[in-house]
């Protein structure tokens, strides 16, 4: 069940979602971080960041609002406390950054270079870019997505994958891809949780306090499908992860079908702490069912023009059996 | 060392009650049973396989006792959809359940006298603690308040455990008219209280804390904020609170709470970020703010 996305070598294609895993240790007391795929950290910024007041959540049908407002610690305290104790595991760590402009992701990856055991950097992009009009997301934007993975791209080591996280609240995410691919992107994140917004009807206020969130689990699971999909056609090449409402090995296996050489699982785990680890399970059992022994063998199988036989890799002894329409 | 890691299970219900304006239903969780301490927290998923929720449900452990393994009671009122569902669960229906979580209610060292102070179903964590402090020497005092008679939780049982049982509802279908917080001086003053534990709506803490703090003792409040998760991740049940080091910070009600010494909580300031938390808006790297030390 191997995977690779870049130079990133995983045991299994099961990861972390960012901001649903912390920095992996709260998890860790449920279930071995060492057996996921890779655990993606909690957004990381520069300096110590409070985050937006609460409520900072809404439970809407099949899905979850959340507005946090990248509550953490900075990357001094993640440098010196979580990302040893995550290596000390035996976890392989994707490290996911935010910030307020380019130099500030700059930054960021140079810190994360400069320490050892940083398997790969993941580009948050639906942060507020400061320096546009109005603050649009940086993921809105083709041009300010490619300009910070550039900036992130240049100043992170040679050796460390870079991968962009993009978000579906585009008109076109194939012209984003590639955006980001052409600025060096080693492989994309597909998707970050669309804006939603729901309103208390006892308060009459909205919730998230404050105005919209970001929707996540099984009610975007066909847009991260449809996204894949659609950039996975434009970019065969380029590695994909998967993430988006992921519940089950099933769910895993529809993203990794569209395209995704990983997937990550988020909101799942806040009602099942050892979720990880039970989609990698379905996920082996539901490629076996297929008679699909290694992942790179699904990755985009549900590309193949219409028409063709169910099962890729048929045995030995069964014969492909054509029919006459025309008799 | 006792083993204090939370644990996820799935066990089959045994019992659900209705007990006045609430919901307890207890189920076999045997490794939940025995690592549980009084203030402690359990999750629970709702709505089955498949289910349109998708977040865990904290509940308040009401008791936890050691017939069939291990079994947790937790006691709920059935508002919403998915308190609704649990609400229908029946004796041998299986339940997905984390904990026990959050910190629980330090134990005083000597045997003091303790005021326990529930609001609505928020006094059920207090049971198990008044029994831990009886166990330990300790003399316990409950004053249990809500809106009517049928939300206060624990009448019988406070009686029976405490040295005296004070009740409050606001409109005076059960003892004194009026709110927790009329009687706590005089229940403070009659006991010789050393110690304030609460547990209920944060307007109730902040009353119990001010009154504690006017008689300087110390309290010991359960916060009871909505959570995503309950284990830490998902950040959604944070509030203002000071730390040793005297530096505001968002703490998780779920990790680093759900008790808080009153004190440290910034009441007037929850459900906002104040402009001093660490890492706030505008806020400056001071020299003594590394950020690394742990809030409360």
């Amino acid at each position: 069940m191997s995977t690779a996305i870049g130079r990133l070598e995983l045991p299994n294609p099961i990861m972390t979602a960012s901001g649903c895993a912390a920095s992996g240790r709260e998890l860790a007391r449920f279930f071995d971080v060492s057996k996921a795929g890779a655990i993606v950290t909690k957004s990381v910024l520069l300096r110590p960041h409070a985050g937006r007041p609460t409520p900072r959540m809404a439970e809407t049908p099949s899905g979850l609002l959340n507005a946090i407002g990248l509550q953490g610690p900075g990357v001094d305290v993640f440098l010196q406390r979580d990302l040893p104790w995550l290596l000390s595991r035996g976890a392989r760590a994707v490290v996911s950054i935010a910030g307020g402009g380019d130099e500030e992701y700059a930054e960021l990856a140079i810190r994360l270079s400069e320490a050892p055991g940083v398997g790969a950097i993941e580009i948050n992009l639906s942060v507020p870019n400061v320096a546009s009009r109005g603050g649009r997301d940086f993921a809105c934007d083709a041009r300010a997505a490619a300009a910070v993975v550039n900036a992130v791209r240049s100043r992170a080591r040679y050796d460390v994958p870079v991968l962009a996280k993009l978000s579906p609240d585009v008109t076109d995410i194939v012209a984003v891809a590639h955006a980001c691919a052409d600025a060096g992107a080693d492989g994309l994140t597909m998707i970050n949780t669309p804006r939603g917004m729901a309103i208390d009807t006892t308060t009459l206020r909205p919730v998230p306090a404050g105005g919209p969130g970001g929707l996540s689990g099984p009610a975007v699971r066909p847009i991260a499908v449809d996204c894949v999909f659609r950039v996975h056609e434009a970019l065969p090449e380029l590695p994909i992860v998967g993430v988006g409402g992921v519940t089950s090995g099933l769910d895993a296996l529809e993203l990794v079908l569209a395209g995704a050489r990983a997937v990550q699982v988020g909101t799942a785990i806040f009602a099942d702490p050892s979720a990880p680890l039970r989609i990698l399970r379905e996920l082996e059992e539901a490629l076996d069912g297929h008679g699909i022994d290694r992942l790179s063998d699904a990755v985009g199988l549900a590309h193949r023009p219409p028409g063709t036989v169910g099962v890729m890799r048929l045995g030995e002894s069964r014969r492909r059996v054509d029919f006459d329409d025309r008799h | 060392m006792r083993d204090v890691r939370p644990v996820q299970t799935r066990g089959p219900v045994l019992t659900v009650r209705r007990v006045d304006s609430y919901h307890a239903l207890s189920v076999v969780a045997p490794g939940i049973a025995e690592r549980f301490r009084p203030g402690q927290f359990v999750t629970v998923a709702v709505g089955g396989e498949r289910s349109s929720m998708v977040t865990a449900r904290p509940l308040h452990v009401h008791d936890v006792k050691s017939d069939y393994g291990g079994t947790v009671e937790f006691v709920f009122e059935a508002t919403g959809p998915g308190l609704t569902w649990l609400a229908e669960r029946r004796p041998r229906d299986l339940l997905d359940v984390v904990g026990p979580l959050g910190r629980p209610f330090p134990l005083p060292r000597d045997a003091v006298n303790c005021v326990l102070v529930g609001g609505g179903y928020g006094s059920a964590p207090l049971f198990s603690l008044a029994h831990t402090l009886r166990r330990r020497g300790c003399r316990v005092d409950f004053v249990l308040g809500a809106a009517d008679a049928g939300r206060v939780f624990g009448t019988l049982t406070a009686r029976r455990v405490a040295e005296t049982a004070t009740f409050t509802t606001g409109d005076g279908s059960l003892g004194v008219r009026g709110r927790v917080t009329d009687v706590l001086p005089q229940v403070i003053v009659d006991s010789r209280a050393d110690v304030l534990y609460a547990c209920g709506p944060m307007p109730m803490l902040r009353d119990c804390t001010a009154i504690a703090m006017k008689y300087e003792i110390p309290a010991q409040v359960a916060v009871e904020e909505s959570m995503a998760c309950g284990t830490g991740v998902c950040m959604t049940c944070v509030l203002p609170v000071i730390g040793d080091d005297g530096v505001t910070r968002m703490a998780r009600a779920c990790t680093d709470g759900p008790v808080f010494r009153g004190e440290r909580i910034r009441f007037d300031d929850v459900g906002t970020i104040p402009y001093d938390a660490l890492g706030a808006p505008g806020w400056k790297p001071g020299p003594d703010a590394a950020g690394t030390a742990r809030g409360a």
